[in-house]
């Protein structure tokens, strides 16, 4: 071992031990102290009950189901709407105008809105105009309002990878007698849509967590679930009991989010 | 130094009860001395007060307020009104309220987290269908049938679990209003209420619908019966429950329940 190489060793153990030391006084300092606040006990029964947490927690997972479903449903959907919607802002041919228009005005509407206020005018709005059953479930509209909304923004997530394909790729590609439709598919879109992936990851997630807003027009998923809970026990614990298996889902694809963009940052430099 | 506290504790309080007649039950256990500060809901819904303005006394909770206040010493001038959600009345730490009516139901794993009042109204339970569903019949089997909607913040959802055992899951919604839409948009046939409310919603809000049946009182094992609501281990619960049964007692109780709440003799029980 070189002597540059023992003071690197050393310097390296010595900011370990920093580390480690910080790390564990904060966490002693959280258990110590948080306890010793005088509201500790109330909130402790309020929102952290054992007892309630292990009566409800059972329904909570069954009522996660719907929201899986939900989302497995609403996500090819949103992919394929995005990509239709991106490809109509990016038409170039002068005929294809009001496709660029209507590819503007979607995103710029459906992203301006709140998402709640999308669910609420299309869930009870288009059944109201007397839609038979089951055509006017809940369900459906719910998951299309989800599906126009985050449709609008996966559209400027895969128009911002289009864009990042630098245009000498595509006058190459047509100099070399492709059409333009072959450019867009075998050229651009596939070198695309990769640039994106850890964006669109991330839309996934935020996806995963808007579900829970369909239950505001009826459907019972886990956070109405854990809402009905919290009202018949008058303690919060539910909440905390939906919260750890949103975080059980969501934390797994998130570290999965980051290490593909870790990955295209290494690749690019 | 906590002798010195205690002795302006002890003085404060003396001063204070020469300020009410003797034996003033609340004194020193409400947030401002002197006032009883209520708190009701964000909207307060009809019957319960009426046109939002509980100030006015005019309402079935109103009027009970100002009775059991009355009752407690407090001058109509001496009560102040706040506005709360549920969450925010069973939220831990300081509350905002000494007493909160907004039809709490009483239940054993509520009165485990806050404290509630002696009764002050047992609520039927009444079934509101929409305009689809006016022909159905008010028996069990004609209701298990329906698709069912409610409000999940209410006790009327395990009611429906447990004696109508309908054949659909029920929707869950968050208000009146969003069950109103559901019904409109013919998402739901059929709604659980307490009976005041559902005469209301039929009346006025929800144009077709239909109040068909009441339920039994013995129906549900568990009768909906409304309490004020109070933080755990509240002082002023046994000057509220004193007020309470002295207003029961003179007849205050039943005379406000005549004049606020509809004759509801006229809805046929479910069998």
């Amino acid at each position: 071992m070189t002597r540059r190489q023992r003071y690197e060793a050393a310097q390296r153990r010595r900011s370990l031990i920093i580390a480690g030391t910080s790390t564990a006084l904060v966490i002693a300092a959280i258990v110590i102290f948080v306890p010793m606040a005088p509201g500790w006990e109330k909130v402790q029964r309020s929102f952290f009950n054992g007892g309630v947490l292990a009566d409800t927690f059972p329904k909570l997972l069954e009522a996660f189901k719907v929201n899986v479903m939900i989302f497995a449903l609403c996500a090819p959907a949103i992919a394929i709407l995005g990509l239709l919607i991106a490809l109509a802002r990016d038409a170039k041919s002068p005929a294809f105008f009001p496709l660029r228009i209507f590819g503007a005005a979607f995103t710029d509407v459906f992203r301006g809105v709140p998402v709640i206020l999308t669910v609420y005018l299309i869930g009870f709005g288009i059944p109201g105009l007397g839609l038979p059953r089951p055509y006017n479930s809940p369900y459906i509209w719910g998951s299309l309002a989800l599906i126009l909304t985050y449709s609008a923004y996966v559209a400027e997530i895969f128009r911002s990878g289009i864009e990042s394909v630098h245009n000498s790729q595509r006058s190459a590609a047509l100099s070399l007698g492709l059409s333009e439709r072959q450019v867009m598919r075998d050229v651009i879109l596939p070198q695309a849509v990769r640039n994106v992936v850890p964006s669109q990851m991330n839309m996934l997630i935020a996806l995963q967590k808007d579900v829970s807003l369909l239950s505001f027009i009826g459907p019972v998923e886990i956070f109405r679930q854990a809402g009905v809970f919290k009202s018949l026990t008058a303690n919060f614990t539910p909440y905390v009991g939906a919260a750890i298996i949103f975080l059980i889902v969501t934390i797994p694809a998130t570290r999965y989010a980051d290490y593909l963009m870790a990955k295209q940052r290494k690749a690019r430099s | 130094m906590s002798r010195i506290l205690s002795l302006s504790a002890m003085s404060l309080a003396l001063m204070s009860t020469t300020a009410f007649a003797g034996g003033h039950c609340a004194a020193g256990k409400t947030l401002t001395e002197g006032t009883l500060t209520i708190a009701t809901g964000n909207p307060a819904y009809y019957p319960w007060v009426i046109d939002d303005a509980p100030e006015s006394g005019q309402g079935f909770e109103a009027a009970v307020a100002y009775a059991v206040a009355a009752e407690m010493g407090f001058a109509a001038d001496d009560v102040t009104w706040v506005r709360t959600s549920f969450d925010e009345a069973i939220q831990p730490g300081a509350k905002s309220f000494d007493v909160n009516i907004q039809q709490y139901s009483i239940t054993a794993a509520r009165d485990e987290m806050v404290d509630f009042s002696t009764p002050y109204y047992t609520a039927p339970m009444a079934v509101l269908v929409g305009p689809g569903a006016v022909d159905t019949a008010a028996t069990l089997d004609a209701l298990r049938d329906l698709k069912w909607g409610v409000m999940g913040s209410t006790t009327a959802l395990p009611k429906i679990e447990i004696v109508i055992q309908p054949t659909d899951d029920p929707l869950i919604y968050s208000d009146n209003a969003d069950v109103n839409a559901a019904m409109s948009a013919n998402q739901i046939d059929a709604a659980l209420f307490d009976l005041p409310t559902a005469l209301f919603l039929s009346a006025v809000m929800i144009e077709g619908s239909k109040v068909v049946g009441q339920f039994a009182p013995d129906m549900t094992d568990n009768p909906d019966q409304f309490g004020m609501l109070m933080e755990e281990g509240s002082s002023l619960k046994a000057c509220v429950d004193e007020a309470l049964a002295a207003i029961t007692e003179n007849g205050t109780l039943a005379a406000i329940e005549a004049t606020w709440l509809q004759d509801t003799t006229g809805v046929p029980l479910i069998k």
